[in-house]
């Protein structure tokens, strides 16, 4: 039972990141209409810059300078590139941002080389017990800065101007825009989103227990996609709760792996994608994305 | 092939009187130059390096693929990233089927068939891969197929690393030698000399890569000009639209994924015979990337496009290798510099960006506005400008 429970403690801290890169995916997909291909190399953009400034000026302000900088460089592709392609089909934006991220990654994992970089987290690896119940540190607060940001991102989608104009722009772009909102304003700022919060799951991700920054991150931030894509690519709330679903599954496979050992080792890292099958083969559209209606 | 379009009555009606003469002395100044491109790919084995020879099976191999996917995404607007999963099928296939059990740490089987039939198995396997996705391919649309086949890549990652009995596991397996009715092509069984010039693996490789790369070119050709190439199009341009003109939306969605991996399945296996040996690591996401970078750079939904972006992004890396020396920005590996793989893979994606920005109709759209300029007709596969799938607006939105 303890080793169930532990997992899935685990398996909720992994799913809080993932929802946070979910999040992302999905901010941005709503307001521009773009599928990110690019966010695990904002990630590791992300996490490469703190720990890079790590070394010269602390923790602290490396953290706040990478997630401005990771934010920035969403800022730029979305001024840049999206803006100017506004109304081209899904397919084609979301192939341009699979350039990005080949430019993007490839540059980044020239630099690291086959280094393993370390943020430099002030808090270490040690295991908390909570009840018997075992996490790490990193892992713990993970969970606690995702609550406090999904919280944060909730309300201010509820409540701030900009929110009700991107639920707006997301309902009915070219009403939202004869009714005064600058929808490129709404897609700028969710691009900044998007990207702040590839950041900060960087940040987590790249923390114990997992060894440090690497190039290998770029694929384990692609496990969001999933995680997106199952709750409904236009939900914000799918985001979440897929997130949690793909932790949980993810914790769980590695966990038991010894049980699961006729689907061979390391079945935890594709069960993202097994699950994601699945759940698009009985709701194509996610379980939380609006169905697609055809008028004619 | 343009027999066919001088005397197609629509076309030489729309093309204006006094152009007339122009483009038909065009027509055969083209298919001059069509006829010497294939002339001298048939005599280059006799004076091009080994090196080079090699490379360009390789490129043959890339070009079947590459009209593989471009008639998914490009002719029928299917995003798919599970093109590296497919030539996988097809690679292990013919790997298996035609290997010998062998292998030191991790012992792996092999029937140890004749290789034709282990690459026309491959091939059906592909398509059988292709067929058991299609259920979930033709349920989704736009951007969740595109996320779903990327689930596929991963997942066949997985299986290659742990069916090892087939696979060879994380080092893979050798590829046994293709060789038909007793004449070796990856081998010097018999001997073979043309013109003084011996005919080695590297030549042979190269006959068999053109032949198959050919009839893949036109074999795609035709399915474009016929009925179910049209309702492809027609699929791409609006789901609603094909349906109401009575395309099987389902059907066809099902088919046009047998035929494209199929075509994964053949490149796989000259993929598999040009690198020598199988490796999960050979067919990851970057497998897929490349491919999507070459029917973007060649133009999406044209064939020929398709086999010039193909040699291009094959060729690209190896020719950075080649001339590192002399090159800016690029240095020899180990030096700290932009190593030649990085510099080209950096301009692939810079490459991308630039061609949807301003010629999303790719590498076939300057051809295209070429001809136009000239007068010439437009090539029948070639989308009409508007109507290419980078410019259709957006189909799949959610909202």
């Amino acid at each position: 039972m303890n080793t169930f429970l532990t997992l899935l403690l685990n398996g909720i801290s992994l799913g809080a990141i993932y929802a946070l890169i979910a999040l992302g995916f999905t901010v941005i997909f709503k307001a521009s209409e773009v599928v990110s291909f690019m966010q695990g190399s904002l990630l590791l953009f992300g996490a490469y810059t703190i720990a890079r400034l790590n070394a010269s000026m602390g923790f602290l302000p490396a953290l706040v300078i990478g997630v401005l900088a990771t934010a920035a460089v969403g800022l730029l592709v979305e001024r840049l590139l999206i803006d100017r392609l506004r109304g081209t089909a899904v397919i084609t934006l979301a192939i341009m941002t699979i350039g990005v991220d080949i430019i993007l990654l490839t540059e980044l994992t020239r630099r690291i080389g086959s280094d393993i970089l370390n943020v430099g987290h002030p808090w270490g690896g040690e295991f908390v017990q909570i009840g018997g119940v075992g996490i790490t540190q990193n892992r713990l607060y993970a969970m606690l800065v995702a609550a406090v940001l999904v919280s944060a991102f909730f309300a201010a989608f509820k409540f701030s101007s900009w929110g009700v104009a991107m639920r707006a722009s997301a309902e009915d772009g070219e009403t939202a825009a004869l009714m005064g909102i600058k929808r490129g304003r709404v897609s700028a700022v969710a691009w900044i989103i998007g990207a702040g919060l590839a950041a900060v799951a960087g940040l987590f991700l790249v923390g114990s227990p997992t060894p440090g920054v690497a190039p290998g991150v770029h694929a384990v931030a692609l496990r969001a996609f999933p995680a997106a894509i199952l709750g409904g690519l236009d939900s914000t709330g799918g985001a979440i709760v897929g997130g949690m679903i793909i932790g949980i599954a993810e914790a769980m496979a590695a966990g038991y792996q010894d049980q699961l050992l006729f689907l061979g080792r390391g079945f935890g890292d594709v069960v993202p994608y097994v699950v994601m099958i699945l759940v698009l083969l009985v709701r194509p559209s996610g379980l939380f994305g609006t169905k697609e209606l055809t008028r004619v | 092939m343009s027999d066919t379009r001088t005397a197609d009555p629509v076309q030489s009606t729309t093309a204006s009187a006094a152009a007339s003469p122009a483009w038909r002395r065009l027509v055969t100044l083209r298919n001059g130059l069509l006829l010497v491109a294939l002339v001298l790919l048939l005599i280059a084995p006799l004076f091009v390096e080994e090196f080079w020879l090699r490379s360009g099976f390789a490129a043959m191999g890339a070009i079947i693929g590459a009209i593989g996917l471009n008639l998914l995404v490009g002719t029928t607007g299917q995003l798919s990233l599970a093109h590296a999963f497919f030539l996988a099928v097809g690679a292990l296939t013919y790997v298996y089927v035609s290997g010998e059990p062998g292998g030191g740490v991790t012992a792996y089987g092999g029937l140890g068939l004749p290789p034709i039939i282990g690459m026309i198995l491959g091939v059906l396997l592909a398509g059988v891969a292709g067929l058991l996705f299609s259920p979930v391919a033709a349920r989704l649309r736009g951007i969740y197929l595109g996320v779903a086949s990327l689930g596929l890549v991963f997942i066949g990652q997985h299986v290659l690393n742990t069916w090892t009995s087939v696979t060879g596991g994380f080092n893979g397996r050798g590829t046994p030698n293709f060789s038909l009715f007793g004449f070796e092509f990856s081998g010097e069984n018999p001997d073979l000399y043309v013109l003084n010039v011996p005919f080695d693996a590297a030549e042979r490789l190269w006959y068999l890569g053109l032949v198959l790369a050919v009839a893949a070119y036109v074999f795609a050709k035709n399915l474009l000009r016929s009925r179910p190439g049209r309702a492809l199009q027609t699929l791409r341009d609006s789901e609603v639209a094909a349906s109401v003109m009575g395309v099987d939306v389902q059907r066809y969605k099902a088919r046009v994924f047998l035929v494209s991996s199929m075509y994964a399945g053949l490149a796989g296996v000259l993929y598999a015979l040009s690198i020598g040996s199988v490796a999960p690591e050979s067919f990851a996401l970057d497998l897929s990337v490349l491919y999507l970078a070459m029917i973007v750079l060649g133009g999406l939904g044209s064939v020929g496009g398709a086999a010039v972006g193909a040699v291009f992004v094959t060729a690209l890396p190896l020719a950075f290798q080649e001339y590192a020396g002399s090159l800016p920005l690029v240095s020899e590996p180990g030096q700290g510099g932009v190593s030649a793989g990085q510099a080209a893979r950096m301009l692939f994606g810079l490459a991308i960006i630039l061609i949807v920005m301003f010629e999303p109709a790719g590498l076939a759209g300057i051809a295209q506005r070429f001809r136009r300029r000239r007068g010439m007709p437009d090539e029948p596969s070639v989308p009409p400008e508007g109507s290419s799938p980078l410019t259709t607006p957006a189909q799949g939105s959610t909202t």
